[in-house]
């Protein structure tokens, strides 16, 4: 599709293709301006795919920069509260990037492609802000969402079916390590990254490509040797809750989109902290969350579960039950796995503590009646599952 | 007792010299650098040609605040040499304007004209009067403020509301943020009286008299007439005593010192690198150059949050103004106009539509076809600056925009020629009392005197680029995100112009700051 | 024949049938009053009207768009009910002098795309630009519907209103704060440029600052008109314009019908000579006729030179106010095109389908060529390369057309008041050909197609619809004339400097743009005057 095309209004990755055969429902949503399925099959059976066999998602939305020059890392190193001069090369990290007032504007992971090189994969549209924090940098930016064709392969049978697949090298790979490879003779960047909290791969190709790669990976199942799923969206929304990622303007408000005053988030308010760095470079924010690090914390983004089986959705919550208002539910699910109801949550705290008791107060309907119900809640500090699986170097063939 | 610091100045720019003498002053130990060879920054007299003085990019200056000459104990040789400089507008038909502080005569003025100039300048005389609490001190925060910042809005109101009757207030508020056009012809009829006056509200800016804020720009040059100062030609003997002043306080003046980099250590300055490589530290750096210069270049935007450099290089700091020097084998022949005239400020502006005329083309990059011009004469007051007999002719020339299309390389000599021929149309002969000449367009201003754009204010005084704005917000009150780093030039409030206030209320907030332990 | 009403003493007698005087006359009406409104035209709406000069064609001859009407005035006189049918228009297009153009699509996505092929940096800054924009119109909005408060008085109500806004202001940050001020006294251009880079872009979004106003996109200020633009709602989608189904008449026929199913009067052409004061006190107001019409309260739809310059006696007046009155600010900068089509133009830059012309359509495609237009009419001519709006309604209003024919809407800025010599024919129809030499740059059958044009210079549209000098706004919004220097200093609450009269038309606070507030504040003054039941809407809020 060229870009004066008006008359589709979302555009279609080089993986539309395969997805359309895959998909049963035909049940498509817009991610970042492309067109993208929200389920295939069913959510259970997707689901299933990511916790048990081998789950296979089209990233090629998501948002991605390469950026380049003698100014590329030092660039990098203002951009994020991170340290990215100890990124190596080959090597994968998660980052936040906040405003002058120390608010954050997104989240994604920078790649280290090749020295000097790098990657940076956002949630949301970031090259106005990428151009804007490189006055004064020797650095190219470029805008590659469309140039690269990006499938995440994620589940505990993952390694084994792309080592079916033909993947060289992959026992080697640790988490967050990239390798450049071939999948049959097809040159795929890989890196074992993602956000299911569990075994997981993410591929890189060029969109010429896209098929090849695409092919090679369900020939396996073609072959009866592994199951192999495509999922879409509804399956991502659960499972990366339950490894406890958080998103960007879903579970907060992103900054340069913010309008009303105190409706943004710094990191600590995000349970960021263990990212915020003071210990590097100057960052943009540097000087803001180094004031805010030193009050007492507001409010915080909490991982909760509920009692019972009733999921919070936009639930209230409060300091007991009919007690005060001090947040809301932003992201909800029941987990399959856990047989729990999970939710992240906005939360006020008191003098820079949670509250000590925390209740939501649940709507659901049976049947077009609706009820409520009050779920005692409890703080989470770990994710709500991660499994050993998910670092173990070279990982169990299965 | 506040603890002595060394204080590093970088610049020898009035204000730099205004600030070093009131730190140094209170104990602290001073060091001003100065890139060029000689103090003064662009006060400070320039040979432009063997033997011809020209008294640097201002030839014409309000005195100093009168508080900075009492504070400083600065001498009488600052002060005026009360010989009053009028101004005189030009008219092709000989019949010229002639404007002084308070009344207006020639030009066939009407008795209502020159009754309601009168008026005018008395009623502007007052705004200008009544926004003194501001101009005196850090603009107030507008959020987070702090006791100083109370106080400095208390005033204001104060003075807006009871200084000025209810009706002038209204009147005050109602014009502060349109343009000088409007209220010029509500107030006159005559067109060379409202160019005249106009020619005041937009030269040295990127504005023309239908620009809105023009009529701020005016209020602000005429704080200058505030405390009953009156136009100069000393602008030399202010460098002078300025110099003196500072060396007096036990400021340590370094020329032909270029900074390169101000040096930090973990968000805090630690002083300054020079060209030369050599480092200085210093506990506290202040910078008189422009915040361009300061952020982007000595500071680096490495240390600096990514919005604060957006804005910073969006700031709008080209000049429009160019400065020609003539070397005049005589003085020229105006029509209609005696030799004692010469002694005066001679503008050739003859109405508004002239201004706004001149302004167009800078829009889009290109100079006037026929510029506004500001004539003054220096050697008639003080010979020795030219060879016996012989002259020097200074000119300010409008509208010359820094980033001029086609390059300044290939156009110096159009626009010269332009200029000569302007003047020529009012003074017969002109040209061939030409001996030598230097044009410095903004470009060469940049060049010659370290200033980004090479713009007087260093920088637009706009409304979005003035007080608590001024050069940018987050930096407005003289400090800087960077601990120890402050700004004490025109890039700051209240701007530029010759009155020393940047420098003088950078010094205040210095000293506050350093005496409540904030730096 | 007069028609004699129901009394010659009425409780308001309004001045002027436009949509502020109506909608004035509905609230008093509405709160029980006997109100009569007078028309000088035979017909009522003022500058919202449609009108039929060539056989089967309606213009809207004046006003064109309908984006700012407020929301809650549309509910309080449930205009829905009485005819009124707003559509939103469906974006626009810029075309490029290089062949090119850039699509405003309406929807977002494909808009999103579209700013990418011109600027991938401004696809993205758009993000950023339209959250700040948000925030000054969140901020705009809420002092709509509200009298403005005078910054000299002491009263309780107006430190009360000063506190209001305050709180207002103390919602945004510190540093919100110092960009609302940039916001509100930059140039359109200049803020633009502290976003964007593509010209095309540049040019398509800062028209809007500049219609209908004597300043240009390089003139401090106009950033902040674009917000009067921008802050329309329909729908919820703020800042999109509309289309009153019929035209623009429409508008003011649905107010006329509620004001009179309220019970007030209308009399159309009857011209004001004078607005009647004795003692300091209006008592009503004599007809050209010479009848003379008594009320409790008069009120002016006129715009403020016409108020207290053609229809009140300088001796009953301040000489303040007579003062101020002459150097009110309307000036007259805009011309209007209308014209009647065979068929709809081609425009072979756009590909086939292309919904682009659906919309706002412009051919100017630069902020430099935009300030070049304003330079030609400082010096009093009009531009050579005009800036122009230019709208298809038939499109989706078929109504205003006979079948498979159209109908086109040029406003074009600028446009002198007063060229060198005055106008006459000649000169109205070079400046005519001028716009249709530029439109058909683009579109080569588009003259071919032309039925009829009606070229309105400001002459014209003052003539006709009342506007001094054919001014929009009714005074220019400049800082000197906005909130409470609205119109003049001191009289900023809609009441007259006479007992008993009133303003309510566009030179009011908040001012132009068929918006409806003036009409609707100025009821709420008198209403509270009169100690009766406030009738007018409060402002929706949106927290």
């Amino acid at each position: 599709m060229s870009l004066h095309d008006f008359t589709q209004v979302l555009a279609k990755t080089p993986f539309h293709d395969r997805l359309a055969l895959h998909s049963q429902t035909q049940d498509w949503t817009g991610w970042n301006g492309y067109q993208t399925p929200r389920v295939l099959d069913t959510v259970a059976s997707e689901y299933f795919a990511v916790r048990s066999s081998c789950s296979v998602m089209d990233l090629t939305p998501m948002e991605k920069y390469l950026i380049t020059g003698p100014d590329a890392c030092a660039f990098l190193n203002r951009l994020v509260t991170r340290d990215v001069s100890k990124l190596k090369p080959k090597r994968v990290t998660y980052a936040v990037w906040c405003n002058d007032e120390g608010k954050v504007i997104d989240d994604g992971t920078i790649f280290h492609l090749e020295k000097g090189v790098y990657r940076l994969c956002a949630q949301h549209h970031q090259l106005d802000w990428l151009m804007l924090s490189s006055i004064g940098f020797d650095v190219t930016i470029e805008k590659d969402t469309h140039k690269v064709a990006a499938l995440s392969v994620q589940g505990p049978t993952s390694f084994s079916v792309l080592t079916a697949a033909g993947i060289e090298g992959l026992e080697k790979l640790k988490p967050f390590g990239i390798i450049h490879t071939k999948i049959g003779k097809i040159p795929v960047t890989v890196s074992r990254t993602g956000f299911t909290g569990d075994l997981g791969y993410e591929l890189w190709g060029t969109p010429k490509d896209a098929h090849g790669i695409w092919d090679a990976i369900f020939t396996v199942k073609e072959h009866g040797l592994f199951d192999i799923r495509v999922i879409g969206l509804d399956t991502l929304e659960m499972v990366r809750i339950e490894a406890g990622f958080i998103m960007p303007g879903f579970d907060f408000n992103t900054a340069e989109t913010t309008i009303r005053a105190d409706h943004d988030r710094s990191p600590y308010e995000l349970g960021l902290d263990w990212i915020v760095k003071f210990d590097k470079p100057y960052f943009t924010g540097k000087r803001a969350l180094i004031k805010e690090s030193k009050r007492p914390q507001k409010r915080c983004l909490v991982k909760l579960i509920a009692e019972g089986n009733k999921v919070p959705t936009s639930a209230f919550l409060f300091d007991g039950k009919n007690g005060n208002k001090i947040g809301t539910v932003m992201a909800q699910t029941w987990s399959p796995i856990l047989k729990s109801s999970l939710a992240m949550a906005d939360i006020d705290y008191n003098d820079g503590k949670p509250p000590v008791e925390i209740w939501a107060e649940i709507y659901y309907q049976k049947e077009l009646k609706w009820h409520v119900k009050w779920a005692k809640c409890h703080l989470q500090n770990a994710p709500f599952w991660s499994h050993p699986r998910r670092s173990k170097t070279p990982p169990n063939p299965v | 007792m506040t603890k002595k610091r060394n204080i590093v100045i970088i610049g020898a720019g009035h204000n730099g010299l205004i600030c070093a003498a009131y730190l140094a002053k209170a104990g602290h130990e001073v060091t001003v650098l100065e890139a060029r060879d000689q103090i003064g920054g662009g006060i400070a007299p320039r040979e432009f040609s063997k033997g011809f003085t020209a008294p640097g990019l201002a030839h014409l200056a309000y005195p100093l605040h009168p508080k900075i000459i009492s504070d400083l104990e600065i001498g009488n040789n600052a002060r005026s040499k009360s010989r009053t400089i009028n101004t005189i507008s030009l008219s092709k038909s000989g019949d010229h304007l002639h404007l002084g502080q308070s009344s207006a005569s020639g030009g066939s003025l009407s008795s209502e004209d020159q009754e309601a100039y009168s008026a005018f300048k008395k009623e502007f005389l007052a705004y200008a009067k009544a926004l003194s609490p501001l101009m005196m001190n850090k603009p107030p925060r507008l959020k987070n403020m702090d006791t100083k910042d109370k106080i400095t809005l208390a005033k204001l109101g104060w003075k807006v509301r009871f200084g000025l009757k209810t009706d002038s207030m209204r009147e005050f508020l109602r014009v502060g943020g349109i343009n000088i056009y409007d209220v010029l012809n509500e107030v006159f009829d005559s067109e060379a009286l409202k160019g005249a006056i106009a020619a005041d509200a937009v030269i040295g800016h990127h504005m023309a008299p239908r620009t809105p804020t023009t009529v701020l720009t005016y209020i602000l040059r005429l704080f200058g007439e505030t405390e009953n100062r009156q136009l100069t030609s000393a602008v030399p003997n202010i460098c002078e005593a300025l110099a003196t002043a500072a060396t007096s306080a036990g400021v340590n003046i370094r020329t032909q010192s270029k900074v390169e980099d101000i040096l930090l250590s973990d968000d805090q300055v630690t002083g300054v690198r020079l060209s030369n490589v050599e480092e200085i530290s210093a506990d506290i750096v202040v910078s008189n150059s422009d915040a361009k210069s300061t952020f982007l270049d000595l500071v680096g935007v490495q240390d600096l949050d990514a919005m604060f450099v957006h804005r910073i290089s969006k700031s709008r700091t080209n000049g429009d103004v160019a400065k020609l020097h003539f070397a005049l084998k005589s003085l020229p022949n105006f029509t209609s106009l005696d030799a004692e005239s010469l002694r005066h400020r001679l503008l050739i502006a003859p109405n508004m539509r002239y201004i706004e005329q001149a302004f167009n083309p800078s829009k889009y990059g290109e100079f006037s076809e026929r510029p506004v011009l500001e004539i003054t004469f220096p050697t008639i007051d003080n010979p020795a600056l030219s060879p016996d007999g012989q002259h020097t002719m200074s000119v300010n020339a409008s509208f010359a925009p820094y980033a001029l299309k086609a390059g300044w390389d290939k156009k110096r000599k159009t626009f010269t020629q332009k200029v000569i021929d302007t003047v020529a149309g009012y003074a017969p002969g002109f040209e061939s009392l030409i001996l030598d000449h230097e044009l410095l367009t903004p470009v060469d201003i940049e060049s010659e005197y370290n200033i980004k754009g090479g713009h007087w204010h260093h920088g637009e005084i706009a409304i979005d680029q003035s007080f608590m704005m001024r050069p940018i917000h987050g930096t407005a009150q003289y400090n800087t995100p960077i601990s120890g780093l402050f700004l004490c030039g025109a890039a700051a409030h209240p701007g530029g112009s010759i009155n020393g206030l940047p420098g003088r209320n950078a010094a205040q907030r210095i000293l506050a700051m350093t005496k409540s332990g904030d730096v | 024949m007069v028609q004699i009403g129901k009394t010659n003493n009425y409780d308001a007698l309004i001045i002027g049938a436009g949509h502020n005087g109506l909608t004035n006359a509905a609230f008093l009406a509405k709160a029980g009053l006997n109100v009569l409104v007078v028309e000088k035209n035979d017909y009522i709406g003022g500058a919202t009207v449609s009108r039929e000069l060539e056989t089967g064609w309606k213009y809207s001859n004046c006003s064109y768009v309908c984006s700012l009407f407020r929301p809650e005035i549309y509910q309080a006189l449930d205009l829905g009910r009485h005819g009124l049918e707003v559509v939103p228009i469906k974006g626009g297009v810029t075309f490029m002098q290089n062949g090119d153009y850039y699509g405003n699509y309406h929807h977002h996505e494909i808009r999103r795309r579209e700013i990418a092929r011109h600027s991938q940096r401004d696809a993205d800054a758009v993000i950023r630009f339209d959250a700040d924009l948000m925030k000054w119109c969140r901020l705009i909005r809420g002092f709509l519907l509200r009298t403005p408060p005078d910054p000299t008085s002491f009263k309780p109500r107006d430190v009360m209103e000063f506190g209001y806004l305050l709180k207002k202001f103390h919602g945004l940050s510190e540093s919100q704060l110092y960009e609302f001020m940039r916001f509100f006294t930059m140039s359109i251009g200049e803020y633009l440029e502290e976003y964007f880079e593509n010209p095309a872009f540049l040019a398509h979004y800062s028209g809007g600052s500049v219609i209908g106003t004597g300043l240009g996109v390089y003139s401090p200020g106009t950033a902040y008109v674009l917000l009067h633009h921008a802050m329309g709602d329909v729908d919820g989608n703020v800042g999109s314009w509309g289309f009153a189904k019929g035209g623009m008449g429409s508008v003011s026929s649905a107010i006329a019908a509620s004001y009179t199913n309220f019970g007030g009067e209308i009399r159309t052409g009857a011209e004001v000579s004078k607005i009647n004061v004795s003692n300091g006190r209006a008592t009503g107001i004599t007809l050209a006729s010479g009848e003379v019409i008594n009320a409790k309260k008069v009120v002016s739809n006129l715009d403020a030179k016409r108020t207290f310059l053609s229809v009140m006696d300088k001796d009953d007046l301040p000489s303040y106010v007579i003062k101020r009155a002459e150097n009110f600010k309307i000036r007259g900068s805009s011309g209007k095109l209308n014209i009647a089509l065979d068929g709809l133009p081609d425009f072979p830059a756009l590909p086939k389908g292309s919904p682009l012309t659906l919309g706002h359509m412009h051919f100017t495609d630069s902020l430099q060529r935009l300030e070049r237009a304003y330079d030609d009419w400082k010096d009093n001519r009009w531009s050579a390369d005009p800036y122009t709006d230019t709208l298809i309604p038939t499109q989706f209003d078929p109504t205003m057309a006979p079948p498979g024919k159209h109908m086109m809407t040029v406003f074009v800025q600028y446009c002198p008041v007063n060229p060198e010599g005055g106008w006459d024919e000649t000169k109205r129809d070079a400046f005519g050909k001028t716009v249709i030499d530029q439109i058909a740059e683009y579109s080569p059958n588009f003259k071919d197609l032309i039925v009829h044009t009606e070229i309105r210079t400001p002459k014209e549209l003052e003539a006709e619809v009342g506007l001094t000098e054919g001014n929009i706004f009714q005074g220019e919004l400049t800082l000197d004339q906005l909130l409470f220097n609205r119109p003049f200093p001191g009289y900023a609450q809609y009441r007259g400097p006479v007992k008993n009269m009133y303003m309510c038309s566009s030179s009011n606070h908040p001012g132009g743009g068929v918006m409806g507030a003036p009409g609707a504040n100025s009821a709420r003054e008198i209403l509270r005057d009169m100690k009766r039941k406030d009738t007018t809407p409060e402002d929706f809020g949106d927290d």
